[in-house]
């Protein structure tokens, strides 16, 4: 991006991070800000764990020969790998992070609706993580993070009960959370906000937020089923007692499926945020991509059993449900050629946030093709249970959800902590990690392809080769997640102070300081423009 | 109806008393009818009854009833979304014996 003169500036005196001292300031916080900063802290400990588990899990791949651990063992990391990465980091990651910091200084309010109710999912979800970590410590779980059934209620010798309440209370903090937000986005929009004024994160928002309350009571009841029929041999899901294991698999993916939506919808709405920034444009298409994001919600609910096609159900519910999920494709696409629309003729820079994004568009958009492909009834039989499926999905939920986290974190961060982080070694983590993530998953679609189950520690010894180059890429991306680790907890204590507006873009959280107080607004905002209006972007980039 | 500047409407005591009364006859009901063998209509009186209830709790206790014409909607909204789960899992479960299992 053209340099600033106003990158940097001098801090307010008093912000929402200096109002206050102390722990218990922190502990008994109702300000979003703080929330989401103790949410950030929360899921980068669990991630940090869930990369741990990664991390073994690539060690014991580098070679054919299950030698590094046993069958038994490998069957609980990568079952607390996804378990960890998908409960306690990717749900929460952008909406509690992000979401918490952003939405009510994005709607011009105070806080949230209910901020005591927003403190209270943050101790929900830690209590959630230490039911699952006492799991883990004891013993770990071994029935892969879908828990399915009979295996989970009859015949796993693990801590199912412990791990499932975890998720079980874990999900209360997620309903809370899109409560909050759905109510904040109807009540608490500045006058002149209209619905069609809102920032496009916000909807993205909106939308998660429904799948989170339509969603996750779904699987709150059905892990409660799981228990019931594990503890007091009711028969719901094992053939032996009378129950049906279809059921579960149909009521686990109800909600586990639009779960994916809860982890990309995010993605795409700081996606939408950061590339009209970074083109020095007007965002093509707003209404599409507002619409996008509530239809991705609503279909993400109606694909569930494609999940299900060698499991035994209906051939000709199988085709219904193939076909719906190819309908997923065009909202999804609409979002991606809206954006690839925007960056068209666009004064485009090149800065951290923009690297991200672009890494989200194309990492997504072949993920989202192999999604495709994966919703054809012939190529799923083929390749289910491989390597393939492992690939397809991280490129959705790492290339996608997480490259938007941390293009959302960057573009953000200024915002969040007052502090502008080294932009030469953010760069190169962006890069590194794009890098180290194709080097990590690319091959895994052709292990795949060859016919590589997954869950398995071993494996013939021709596919060493693909699975080096796999273990070597997490390598590369192991580092590139380091770097903004260091260089963010380095800009908090030595960064240079960023002004108001260190971009020069547009948007109600650039028109406060940063760090923002703690009533965000020093008088309540009025909004008289819609979102992206870089028609005048020149006047803010040069007139302040 | 009074109503408080901040949690609604008053609903009268009475009204209360009367639906807790009523789910009582109901359930007293669904366990009246757990002793009869209404054979295919087992199900249909079980689910009955306490769709009734559910109906009586979210309409008064819930507050809906009172509510402004978005909360209906909402609750509409996650009665549609059960629709929708229970439907499309019909799908699979009404289409499953079509097509013969070789070997069986």
């Amino acid at each position: 991006m053209v340099a600033l003169p106003s990158e940097t500036g001098i801090p307010p005196k008093v912000h929402y991070l200096n109002a206050d001292y102390g722990i218990r300031s922190w502990l008994l916080t109702t300000d979003h800000k703080r929330i989401g900063i103790l949410y950030l802290i929360s899921i980068t400990f669990f991630f940090a764990i869930g990369g741990l588990m990664a991390v073994l899990i690539r060690m014991e791949l580098a070679t054919p020969e299950g030698d590094l651990f046993q069958s038994d063992t490998y069957n609980r990391l990568f079952t607390m790998h996804g378990i960890m990465m998908i409960f306690f980091f990717l749900i929460p990651s952008i909406p509690a992070v992000l979401g918490n910091f952003l939405i009510p200084i994005m709607v011009g309010a105070r806080d949230l609706a209910f901020p005591r109710l927003n403190l209270f999912s943050w101790y929900l979800f830690n209590i959630a993580g230490l039911f699952t970590i006492w799991a883990l410590v004891h013993g770990g779980v071994d029935t892969g993070w879908t828990f399915y059934t009979p295996y989970s209620t009859r015949y796993s010798n693990t801590h199912v009960i412990a791990t499932a309440l975890g998720i079980f209370i874990a999900g209360f903090s997620s309903i809370l959370t899109g409560l909050n937000f759905v109510v904040t986005i109807h009540r608490m929009r500045a006058p002149g906000l209209g619905w069609f004024r809102l920032p496009l994160f916000v909807w993205s928002l909106y939308a998660t937020s429904l799948i989170f309350i339509l969603g996750t009571p779904v699987l709150a009841i059905t892990l409660l089923l799981l228990a019931a029929e594990r503890v007091f041999g009711i028969g719901i899901f094992d053939p032996s007692l009378g129950g049906d294991p279809l059921l579960f698999q149909h009521l686990f993916w109800f909600y586990s499926h639009p779960a994916v939506y809860i982890m990309v919808l995010p993605a795409m709405g700081v996606v939408s945020e950061i590339v009209p920034a970074f083109a020095r444009k007007k965002i093509f298409g707003y209404r599409f991509i507002a619409y996008a994001s509530v239809a991705l919600a609503v279909l993400g609910f109606l694909v569930w059993a494609h999940h299900m096609f060698v499991a035994g159900m209906s051939i000709y519910a199988a085709t219904v449900f193939s076909a719906l999920s190819m309908l997923v494709a065009v909202p999804s696409a609409v979002k991606v050629f809206n954006w690839t629309a925007t960056l068209y003729q666009g004064s485009i820079s090149w800065d951290t946030p923009m690297l991200y994004a672009l890494g989200f568009i194309g990492l997504f958009t072949m993920g989202g093709l192999t999604g495709v492909m994966l919703a054809t009834l012939g190529i799923d039989v083929h390749v289910h249970d491989t390597y393939f499926i492992i690939a397809h999905f991280h490129y959705i939920m790492v290339g996608g959800a997480i490259m938007g986290y941390l293009g959302g974190l960057h573009y953000w961060w200024p915002k969040i902590t007052g502090k502008l982080y080294p932009r030469f070694w953010s760069r190169i983590s962006a890069m590194v990690i794009f890098i180290g993530f194709n080097v990590t998953f690319f091959p895994q679609f052709i292990l795949g392809y060859l016919g590589m189950p997954r869950r398995y520690h071993a494996y013939p010894p021709e596919f060493q080769v693909l699975n080096v180059m796999s273990s070597a890429g997490a390598t590369i991306l192991g580092v590139g997640y380091l770097i903004p680790l260091i260089y963010f907890i380095w800009s908090m204590r030595y960064g240079r102070h960023a002004s108001s507006n260190p971009w020069g873009v547009v948007g109600l959280e650039w028109e406060t300081t940063s760090p923002p107080p703690t009533e965000n607004f020093e008088t309540p905002p009025v909004v008289t423009r819609g979102p992206y209006e870089y028609s005048r972007s020149e006047e803010v980039a040069d007139g302040r | 109806m009074k109503t408080h500047p901040h949690t609604g409407p008053v609903v009268p005591v009475g009204v209360y008393v009367a639906v807790f009364a009523a789910l009582l006859i109901l359930t007293a009901m669904t366990t009246a009818a757990a002793f009869h063998d209404l054979g295919p209509m087992n199900n249909v009186v079980a689910l009955g009854i306490a769709a009734l209830k559910a109906t009586l709790v979210v309409l008064f206790f819930m507050h809906v009833r009172y509510g402004t014409r978005l909360i209906p909607l909402v609750v509409a909204a996650g009665l549609f979304w059960l629709v929708i789960l229970i439907a499309l899992s019909l799908t699979d479960y009404l289409t499953r014996g079509w097509l013969g299992v070789p070997g069986r």
